[in-house]
C-alpha cells in the first residue's frame, strides 16, 4: 500500500519548518503538546510495563513448581499487590490515555486537547503516583528503615488496610499513589470530554466520528463517576489511618464491607474503562484491514453508551460470597447477564466488517483478530461467574484469574499491541518490522494460551488465588508449570516487541503519511505530524474523509 | 488528482450552509469537573446515611446538632449575588460586578465562620471529634470536604475579585466568570444535600 496522489498534495503545504536547535530534556519535560504528552504517558506505561510484567514472572516462578520457596511469603505478598496496582492504573489507564491523548485531537481535525496545561499537569501527576508506589520499596517503613512493599492486595480489603494490621508507611504509599492517579485521571478525562465536545473540525458532527473518538468519550465520562468514588474512599482511607477515624474500622462500628462496596463501585467500571479504547482500536483497525467501512456504525455507538451505563450497575458481583441476600444477588446476576447484550453486538459488528472483507493479515490485524477469539472466551467466562452460585464455587480461585486475564491481556493487550503496529508509523515516521512483529504475535498467543487456557483448570481443581505455595499430592503441579511456562514465553515475545520498538525507530522502513491507505484524519498529515496537526483546518463531509478525498467520484457522503 | 487545499475545502456542502458552532470549552470542562466532584460528595454522602445510628457510643447527632439557618442563608444567597456579578459583567457593569463579588466573598467568609463556631463548640463543649464515634467520623469528613470546596471557591472569586479592582476584567471575560459561578452554584448545590442529610435526615 504506498502512499496515494491525493495526499502527496497536502505534503508540501505542511513541509517541516528548518526547526530550531533545542534543549531535548527541557522540550520533553516542559511540553503541553498533545503528540508529546501522549507518547509519554505511552514511554512510561511501557516501562511499568516491564515492572509488573517482571513481577509477574517471579509469581509464576514461585508457583511453577509445589512447596517452592523461591521467594518468602511476604514477598509474595507483596508482588502480587504490585503486579495488580501497577498493571491497572499505571499501565492500563496511562497507556490508553497516552493513545487517546496522541490520536483523539488528530481524529477530530483539532490542533490539540481544550486544555493543553492540565494535560501536562495530568500526565506528571500521574507519572509522580507511579513513582511514590514504588519508592514503598525504599521507604515503606519509615525512611530511616530497610523499606517494604504494599501487601494488601490490588483491593486492598479492609480491615486488613488498618494501621493495626498493616504498620508502617507501605499501604499509605499505595493510597496516595492511587488518590494522585485517580486525580491525573479524572483531568485527563475532563480533557477528554471537552475536546471532542468543543473542537472538532467544520462538519464532524457526533455522528461522524470515528468510533475510536466515541469510545474515548464514554471512557472518558465513566472515569468521573467511576474513579472518583475510589479517590473518596482514599481520602477515608487515610483519615482512618492517620486521623484516627473509623470509616473501615470494624471495632467502633464501621463496614469492611463498605470499602468492597466502594472499591468495586469503581473496580468493576474500571474494567471497561481499559476496554472500552481497546474497542475503539479494534473499530478503527478491522474495518482498514478488511478495506470495508465499519458494520453498523450506530449500532456501535448505541452499544458503547449501553456499556457505560450498564457497567455502573454491575459491581457487586465481585461479592457474591459475600453474602448480599438473593434479592441483591439476583440483581447483580441479571445485570451481569445483560452487559453482554451490547457487548455482543460489538463483536457480531466487528465480525460483519471483516465478513466479505479484502482481509490484509498485517501484524495490526492479526493481534485484532486474536482479540475478537480471546475476548469472546474471556466474556464467556465472565457469564459463567455472573451466575452467583457457580461463583460461590469458584470465586476468589484461579478460575476468576484466568478469566480478568483473558480480558486484560487476551483482550485489551492484544489490542494495545494492534495499536502499536498500526499508529506506530503516524507517531515516528517509521515502520515496525513485520517480520519481528509475526515473531511477537505468534510467540505471545502461544504463551497466552498456555498461560491462561490452563489456568482456568487448578481454579476448577479449587487452587485459590493469592496463594503462596501448595503441596505436591494436590495434583496441581503439571498444571502450574505450564501456565509458567506460557508466561515465559509471552515474556519472551515482549521483549521482541520491546526490540522491535527501539531497532525500527532506527531501522525501520519510512512510513510516509498513510502506511495503511486509512480514512480517518489523522492518516492526512505527515509522520509524525507537525506541532500544529494540520496547517488549515480540515473539514470533513462523512466518517471517512480521507475515503472522500481518495474517491472524489464516489465520496461515502452520499450514502450516510 | 487533487490539489494540495482539497481536503481543507472538501467540506462546506453547496447547499446548507449552517453556521459550525460548538459549546464553550469552559463550560464543559467545569460541567466535567462538577461530575466528577459530585461522584466525591455521593460516596461521601452514602457513607453518613449508611452510619446513621451506627456510633457505638455519644454523643449522638440529636444531643449536639444544631441548625446553621444563619450560614445557610449567608452561602445560598451567594449564589445570588454571583449570579448577578455573572449578568453584571455580560452587560459590562463592571462596579456591579465588583460589588457582588465582594458581596459573595463576605458571605462565603461569614458561611465559613459559622461552620468555624459550629465547629468549636461541637469539639470544645460536646467533646465530639472525628475519633469520637461513626457520627465524628462521618460529620466531619462530609462537612470538611464540603468546607474545603468553599475554601477553594472563595480563593478563585477572591482572585477575580483583586482582579476586578485592579482594572483587569473586562466585559470579554464573562464567559469565565461564568464558569467559575458554575463551581459556586455547585458548592451551594451540595450544600443543600448536606444539610437535608446531616441536619434533617441524619438528627
Amino acid at each position: 500500500m504506498s502512499t496515494t496522489r491525493a495526499l502527496d498534495g497536502i505534503d508540501e503545504t505542511l513541509a517541516p519548518q528548518g526547526r530550531r536547535e533545542r534543549n531535548l530534556i527541557y522540550e520533553w519535560l516542559s511540553t503541553v503538546d498533545h503528540k508529546k504528552i501522549g507518547i509519554l504517558y505511552i514511554v512510561y506505561s511501557l516501562i511499568f510495563l516491564l515492572i509488573a510484567g517482571f513481577e509477574a514472572m517471579l509469581m509464576r516462578i514461585q508457583l511453577a513448581v509445589p512447596d517452592n520457596h523461591f521467594v518468602s511469603p511476604q514477598t509474595f505478598n507483596e508482588l502480587f499487590t504490585m503486579h495488580g496496582t501497577t498493571m491497572v492504573f499505571f499501565v492500563g489507564m496511562p497507556i490508553l490515555f497516552g493513545f487517546g491523548n496522541y490520536l483523539v485531537p488528530l481524529m477530530i481535525g483539532a490542533r490539540d486537547m481544550a486544555f493543553p496545561r492540565l494535560n501536562a499537569f495530568s500526565f506528571w501527576i500521574s507519572a509522580f503516583a507511579g513513582l511514590l508506589l514504588y519508592f514503598s520499596y525504599f521507604g515503606g517503613s519509615g525512611l530511616y528503615a530497610a523499606g517494604s512493599a504494599p501487601s494488601v492486595g490490588w483491593f486492598a480489603y479492609a480491615p486488613l488496610t488498618a494501621k493495626v494490621f498493616s504498620p508502617g508507611h507501605s499501604t499509605d504509599y499505595w493510597t496516595l499513589a492511587i488518590f494522585l492517579s485517580g486525580i491525573g485521571s479524572i483531568g485527563a478525562a475532563v480533557n477528554f470530554v471537552t475536546t471532542i465536545v468543543c473542537m472538532r473540525c467544520k462538519g464532524m458532527r457526533f455522528g461522524r466520528m470515528p468510533l475510536l473518538v466515541w469510545l474515548y468519550l464514554v471512557t472518558a465520562c465513566l472515569v468521573f463517576v467511576a474513579v472518583s468514588p475510589l479517590t473518596a474512599a482514599q481520602i477515608m482511607l487515610t483519615l482512618d489511618r492517620y486521623l484516627g477515624a473509623h470509616f473501615f474500622d470494624t471495632q467502633a462500628g464501621g463496614s469492611a464491607v463498605l470499602w468492597m462496596h466502594f472499591f468495586w463501585i469503581f473496580g468493576h467500571p474500571e474494567v471497561y474503562i481499559l476496554v472500552l479504547p481497546a474497542f475503539g482500536f479494534a473499530s478503527e483497525i478491522i474495518p482498514v484491514f478488511s478495506r470495508k467501512a465499519i458494520f453498523g456504525y450506530p449500532a456501535m455507538v448505541g452499544a458503547t453508551v449501553a456499556i457505560g451505563f450498564i457497567s455502573l450497575g454491575v459491581w457487586a458481583h465481585h461479592m457474591f460470597t459475600v453474602g448480599l441476600g438473593p434479592s441483591a444477588n439476583t440483581f447483580f446476576v441479571f445485570a451481569t447477564m445483560v452487559i453482554s447484550v451490547p457487548t455482543g453486538i460489538k463483536i457480531f459488528n466487528w465480525l460483519a466488517t471483516i465478513w466479505g472483507g479484502k482481509l490484509i493479515f498485517k501484524t495490526p490485524m492479526l493481534f485484532s483478530i486474536a482479540f475478537l477469539f480471546q475476548f469472546l472466551i474471556g466474556g464467556l467466562t465472565g457469564i459463567m461467574l455472573s451466575v452467583a452460585p457457580f461463583d460461590w464455587q469458584l470465586g476468589n480461585s484461579y478460575f476468576v484469574v484466568a478469566h480478568f486475564h483473558y480480558i486484560l491481556v487476551g483482550a485489551i493487550l492484544s489490542m494495545i499491541f494492534a495499536a502499536f503496529y498500526y499508529w506506530y508509523p503516524k507517531m515516528t515516521g517509521r515502520m515496525l518490522s513485520e517480520t519481528i512483529g509475526k515473531w511477537h504475535f505468534w510467540l505471545f498467543i502461544i504463551g497466552f494460551h498456555l498461560t491462561f487456557d490452563f489456568m482456568h483448570i487448578p481454579g476448577l481443581l479449587g487452587m485459590p488465588r493469592r496463594i503462596y505455595t501448595y503441596e505436591a499430592n494436590r495434583g496441581w503441579g503439571t498444571l502450574n508449570m505450564i501456565v509458567s511456562i506460557g508466561a515465559a514465553i509471552q515474556a519472551i515475545s515482549i521483549l521482541i516487541f520491546a526490540y522491535n520498538l527501539v531497532h525500527s525507530y532506527f531501522k525501520g522502513k519510512a512510513a510516509g503519511h498513510d502506511p495503511w491507505d486509512a480514512w480517518t484524519l489523522e492518516w492526512s498529515t505527515p509522520s509524525p505530524p507537525p506541532d500544529y496537526n494540520f496547517a488549515v483546518e480540515p473539514a470533513v463531509n462523512s466518517r471517512r474523509p480521507l475515503w472522500d478525498l481518495k474517491h472524489p467520484d464516489d465520496p461515502d457522503s452520499d450514502y450516510e | 488528482m487533487m490539489s494540495a487545499a482539497a481536503i481543507h475545502t472538501a467540506g462546506a456542502p453547496g447547499g446548507r450552509e449552517t453556521p459550525w458552532r460548538q459549546p464553550y470549552r469552559g463550560t464543559v470542562g467545569m460541567a466535567c469537573l462538577i461530575a466528577a466532584e459530585a461522584s466525591i460528595f455521593i460516596i461521601f454522602v452514602v457513607a453518613y446515611i449508611f452510619y446513621i445510628g451506627k456510633s457505638l457510643s455519644g454523643p449522638t447527632p440529636a444531643e449536639v446538632l444544631e441548625l446553621p439557618i444563619f450560614g445557610t442563608i449567608c452561602l445560598l444567597s451567594s449564589s445570588i449575588t454571583v449570579h448577578f456579578a455573572v449578568s453584571a459583567l455580560r452587560k459590562g457593569n463592571l462596579r456591579g460586578c465588583t460589588l457582588n463579588l465582594a458581596g459573595t466573598v463576605l458571605l462565603g467568609l461569614i458561611f465559613l465562620g459559622s461552620t468555624a463556631q459550629e465547629w468549636y463548640h461541637l469539639i470544645h463543649d460536646d467533646g465530639l471529634t472525628i475519633q469520637t464515634n461513626l457520627f465524628g467520623t462521618t460529620y466531619y469528613s462530609l462537612v470538611g470536604l464540603h468546607a474545603s470546596h468553599v475554601v477553594v471557591g472563595l480563593i478563585l472569586l477572591s482572585l477575580t475579585l483583586a482582579f476586578c479592582l485592579m482594572g483587569r476584567v473586562k466585559q470579554e471575560h464573562a464567559e469565565k466568570l461564568e464558569t467559575l459561578s458554575l463551581y459556586w452554584h455547585f458548592v451551594d448545590g451540595v450544600w443543600v444535600v448536606v444539610f437535608l442529610v446531616v441536619y434533617v435526615l441524619g438528627r
